[in-house]
């Protein structure tokens, strides 16, 4: 297999276009387990990480855009991060460890399009959109309309993901992540569920609910969103809640968790909304 | 291919298939045996080493990946002194934190690193620390305790 480190995009597009075949590794975390099990061969692989202009995060409009070859532990330590977006914050640090998160990238969590990706439920709520780069230039498609299955994304030939757009979540109080794994540290999610609840006298103006584990992609339901909206955020309405995520979401069963019990406790985590 | 780099603290150049794991050509090429492979999919942290400082997996890194990089596996954790052992080390001998010691050399470069970075860490941020280093044996308990002690022992030295 070789091996290309580039350090310019000029480069990198020159690359892509001579070696069609070749993977696209960010920090490695997932594809050299993948090669190493044998599950793909590769010809040729083109590292990322000395990309400089994927190494930035900068602030722009009330949104923040975040290179996609930052790792997890530089977003985990940016202080706007942790000021504006405490719901990507909880997401990322429940990323498998330390270690990990030394070395995987937000742009590999997503492109890896894993129904368990644990910063995807965030972004999807949080309604980030993606800088896809290519010699031929540049395009912005919400995070949504890229991850299209299991490991499938509109990511084209010669093309990559060059930064992570993310609103500020101006107004939403509440941001709340869970995610429930068979241990703390370095868990595959068997479920996983983030909000955003924009709240005025007391009544829910507006939610935004994505569950992950429980289905071929991230799960979204505008009908659990809706039925809470006009509502306090009680144990009440939030019970009628948990019934449209449980009708909503898809869920299989694997090593982790039965089908099942993913259902349930897609529909349980709802509830823990009422206790903040 | 040709791999130049800085492996503790001093220049090597060797020839190397570039698409080999970094452990490989550390362990096989280099001599070094610090850095162990233990489950080859990053969960267990045995592979631990420093890349520019920063703590990172040598089995999910390609040879290739190291050019120009500055290395630093176990047997270098100590620049100043190398005949003596680190201030981690010493605790973890005096602390009774070792048992079979395969995850040690990994369970050193996590410890020795954050207590780079932070001098009097909590037990629960140590505990947080060390999340991605697997230990079979000690049930943890005894790590802490030595990492605390290391840490105590560097903070008296500084001031």
């Amino acid at each position: 297999m070789k091996v290309h480190l580039p350090e310019s995009l000029d480069a990198l597009w020159d690359l892509l276009d001579q070696h069609p075949q070749a993977g696209i590794m960010a920090g490695g975390t997932d594809l050299l387990v993948s090669l190493r099990a044998g599950k793909q061969h590769l010809p040729t692989v083109i590292c990322l990480e000395r990309l400089a202009p994927l190494q930035t995060i900068e602030p722009l409009d009330q949104t923040l855009r975040i290179g996609a070859g930052v790792t997890l532990t530089r977003i985990l330590e940016n202080s706007l991060v942790h000021t504006h977006l405490p719901l990507l914050h909880k997401s990322v640090a429940s990323l498998g460890s330390p270690l990990v998160r030394n070395m995987a990238t937000l742009g590999g969590n997503i492109c890896t399009a894993s129904p368990a990706g644990d910063t995807l439920p965030a972004l999807y709520v949080l309604g980030a959109k993606l800088s896809l780069a290519s010699a031929k230039g540049r395009r912005i498609l919400p995070l949504e309309s890229f991850i299209q299955g299991p490991g499938k994304t509109a990511l084209a030939k010669g093309e990559i993901l060059d930064s992570v757009i993310i609103p500020f979540p101006a107004g939403f109080g509440v941001q709340h992540f869970e995610k429930l794994g068979q241990r703390n540290a370095l868990a595959i999610s068997v479920v996983s569920f983030a909000a955003l609840i924009r709240t005025q006298d007391n009544l829910v103006q507006r939610a935004r609910f994505a569950w992950g584990s429980v289905g071929p992609t991230i799960v979204r339901s505008p009908q659990a969103e809706k039925a809470l909206e006009g509502n306090p955020l009680s144990l009440e309405a939030l019970l009628r809640v948990a019934d449209l995520a449980r009708a909503a979401v898809e869920p299989i069963t694997d090593v982790r968790a039965s089908a099942d019990y993913r259902r349930r406790v897609a529909g349980n985590m709802v509830l823990r909304l009422a206790a903040l | 291919m040709q791999i130049k780099f800085t492996l503790n603290h001093q220049p090597v150049t060797l020839e190397a298939d570039p698409s080999m794991r970094a452990i490989d050509l550390l362990r096989e090429h280099c001599g070094l045996t610090g850095p162990k492979e233990g489950c080859s999919t990053g969960e267990c942290g045995a592979c631990a080493v420093w890349i520019n400082g920063v703590t990172r997996l040598s089995c999910l890194m390609l040879a290739a990946q190291l050019q120009g990089q500055s290395v630093v596996t176990v047997e270098g954790v100590n620049p100043d002194s190398p005949d003596t052992l680190h201030p981690v080390q010493e605790a973890f001998v005096n602390c009774g934190a070792v048992q079979c010691g395969y995850c040690t050399p990994g369970m050193i470069m996590t410890a020795a690193q954050l207590l780079a970075c932070e001098r009097t860490p909590s037990r629960e941020r140590i505990r947080e620390a060390i999340s991605g280093n697997l230990c079979r044996c000690t049930g943890y308990h005894k790590i802490v305790d030595a990492v605390e002690a290391a840490a105590q022992a560097m903070d008296r030295e500084i001031s």
